[in-house]
């Protein structure tokens, strides 16, 4: 089984499973990436009522195509059927947001269910009729990696490059517009237009998607990379191209096993891998995962001793504390017999100082309520700019004087 | 409709003042006729305003007075149902990039994972459109020169969450100065701001008058209209008065504008109709 799977990873197993593999990846690394913007402008829920709205397209494009004469499996077909009710899904949710006084979610919440429960009749139906290999409808729900045929595979490449083309050469206006809308518009950017080709970006990597991963688990992989990727930084480029190889590597390793284990269906796999991500991130990633969390907790005791110290020893009281006596005469404040340094004297100084301006700072921003990432038991420097620390620093002046 | 006017000279009465008769082409930014409802309540009515060059102009009336509503519409930004809108001369549209925004902060996310740089940056995109780069020489100082003026520099790789009110003001404002703009439209720029950011913006917005530019602001602060601005526009859904603040800034105009929303008292300190 090993020595299946390493070939398969290797891009050796054949041409149709590479070409499947080289796509799943493209897939997931330009659905990570298009997640992205769809996390900032907190759109998930409509991405999966898309999703779902493609089912009863596929099964009226089976239809007709049989109708016609064909055999109701080109590829092609079918996922423009799935595009046409996924388009339409999207507007009526947009008509019932415009026309009723409907919340968004239950617009979309309705028209998901509406049409997926459509598209579940429909798929029965089908199954009522005599043309056998109806099964491969159904693998629209889950994925299925393995049966598919060369055509489909050069069809997730090619899509899929094309969708990653657009997206990259649509990347700063969107980021703008995600950003501050109202300021985008003052550009002159076209909302519009830009809102439309992220719409048109989403439905088709969704489409796309639809045989590799499945109608139901497609929004993980529009959501989940992004999330994961979150916890690494807070530069929304390094987010855009953390998202994108998280959901890459999740499509890459998804498609292998799924070619390994051809029983499995795709879509719950690649969920699976992305969620390992996820709670990689969420565990290990510096700074913001878990257990940097912890760590900081440490640091932050051993802060609040060192400050709490360093005031005692300004103000000439004594000190009992065992961790506080610890850190000072660890970092040199304190000399053995309990006296302060000429460091430690110089350090005290400071910290007064900090407190007053701190202090000082606390008053006149009474009224600004952003101010939660300020750290008082650091530099007052780090946080404000050289006006407004010579403000403050005024104000200590005058105080000073007074007394 | 109005075509670029060239000499075109407008004098209109409302309740026996004038308006301050500039020639349009040569007003910085011009207004005729500007109407502008949600629903079917107006917000705006048949406003004309001529807001001078070169000089620090406010926009003051009570909540609801369709202030940043007039804001909105000249810049497009809300529909309008009538009205014509001049930048320095030409019908707005064409040369729009001539005009810049610095909207309330209000609306903003500040979980947005982008720093005072990428904010800055932002404020190039008409430079550098789809596809240009943002890391050549003049762009990268460009950006250095705006955060700098507003005394931001030393924040520049911090995302924006992590600063305070009067900070991401400052860093809006370098965003909006990046675009190299002759007119400067800003909405309640000191609003829930300290007093050294207040200090910090109006000397930015000072410096831009001395460099030529006009700057336009809503404002919210009675007490402190005749001390930044040189002129004046009074606005409750229509227009009540705009010129020279010393011309514009009465008792009798303020009344008019304020109902009875405002105490004598509160009138008190402000100057006496001429």
């Amino acid at each position: 089984m090993i020595e299946n799977l390493i070939e398969i990873i290797l891009f050796q197993a054949g041409y149709n499973v590479s070409l499947v593999l080289f796509g799943a990846t493209i897939l997931g690394f330009v659905a990570g990436m298009a997640g992205v913007f769809i996390f900032l402008q907190k759109r998930a829920l409509v991405c999966d009522a898309l999703a779902h709205a493609t089912l009863p397209g596929i099964a009226i494009a089976f239809l007709v195509m049989t109708f016609l004469g064909g055999t109701g499996r080109s590829l092609i077909g079918l996922l423009f059927g799935a595009a046409l009710t996924a388009a339409l899904g999207l507007y009526c949710i947009d008509l019932i947001n415009r026309y009723t006084r409907l919340s968004e979610d239950v617009a979309i919440g309705a028209i998901l269910s509406v049409f997926f429960g459509a598209g579940v009749v429909l798929l029965t139906y089908i199954q009522t009729l005599s043309f056998g290999g109806v099964a491969g409808l159904e693998s629209f729900l889950f994925g299925a990696v393995a049966g598919m045929l060369l055509e489909d595979a050069y069809i997730l490449v090619i899509g899929s490059g094309f969708c990653l083309m657009i997206l990259l050469l649509l990347q700063r206006p969107l980021t703008l517009i995600s950003f501050d809308r109202v300021y985008a518009h003052s550009l002159r950017l076209n909302i519009r237009f830009y809102d439309l080709s992220l719409m048109m970006l989403i439905m088709g990597i969704t489409v796309i998607g639809l045989k590799i991963a499945g109608l139901i688990l497609i929004v993980a992989l529009l959501i989940i990379p992004t999330v994961a990727a979150r916890f690494w930084s807070d530069n929304i480029g390094f987010i855009l191209w953390a998202s994108a190889i998280i959901g890459g590597l999740s499509g890459f390793m998804g498609a292998a096993l799924s070619a390994l284990l051809p029983d499995m269906p795709t879509g719950p796999i690649i969920v699976l891998i992305c969620f390992i991500f996820f709670l990689l991130s969420f565990l290990f990633a510096p700074f913001r995962g878990v257990l940097a969390q912890f760590m900081k907790q440490r640091q932050f005791q051993e802060k609040v001793h060192r400050r709490q110290g360093l005031l005692a020893l300004g103000h000439n009281e004594k000190i009992y504390d065992g961790l506080t006596l610890k850190i000072l005469s660890r970092e040199g404040y304190l000399r053995k017999d309990g006296m302060a340094t000429p460091l430690g004297q110089s350090a005290a100084g400071k910290a007064l100082l900090e407190e007053k301006r701190w202090q000082i700072f606390r008053q006149m921003s009474v009224h600004n309520s952003n101010v939660k990432g300020f750290d008082e038991l650091e530099d007052i420097a780090n946080f404000l700019t050289s006006d407004e620390l010579n403000q403050i620093d005024i104000i200590i002046d005058k105080q000073n004087r007074v007394i | 409709m109005v075509i670029a006017a060239q000499q075109k000279f407008e004098v209109a009465t409302i309740s026996g003042q004038n308006i301050a008769h500039i020639k349009r082409g040569q007003a910085a930014l011009s207004v005729r006729g500007l109407s502008v409802s949600y629903g079917e309540a107006p917000v705006l009515f048949s406003v004309d305003v001529d807001f001078p060059k070169e000089q620090m102009c406010a926009i003051i009336g009570p909540n609801g007075a369709g202030k940043s509503t007039l804001i909105k519409a000249v810049l497009g930004i809300v529909p309008k149902l009538s009205g014509d809108v001049m930048l320095h001369g030409q019908r707005i549209g064409k040369n729009n990039k001539n005009i810049a925004y610095v909207p309330q902060r209000a609306s903003i996310d500040w979980d947005f994972p982008v720093t005072v740089k990428d904010v800055v940056e932002m404020g190039l995109y008409q430079k550098v459109g789809l596809l240009g780069r943002l890391s050549t020489k003049t762009h990268r100082s460009k950006v250095y020169e705006c955060l700098d003026h507003v005394g931001m520099a030393d924040f520049m790789d911090r995302q924006i969450g992590q600063l305070s009110g009067g900070q991401q003001q400052r860093v809006f404002l370098a965003r909006s100065l990046a675009q190299d703009a002759d007119v400067y439209l800003l909405d309640e720029p000191f609003a829930g701001v300290d007093a050294a950011t207040e200090k910090a913006i109006v000397q930015v917005l000072q410096r831009l008058k001395q460099k030529k530019k006009t700057v336009i602001a809503v404002h919210h602060d009675l007490a402190s209209v005749d001390q930044y601005f040189d002129h004046v526009t009074l606005l409750n859904t229509r227009l009540i008065a705009s010129d020279q603040t010393d011309e514009a800034f009465t008792n009798e105009n303020l009344h008019h504008a304020y109902g009875g929303a405002l105490s004598l008292t509160q009138l008190d300190g402000y100057k006496q109709p001429s």
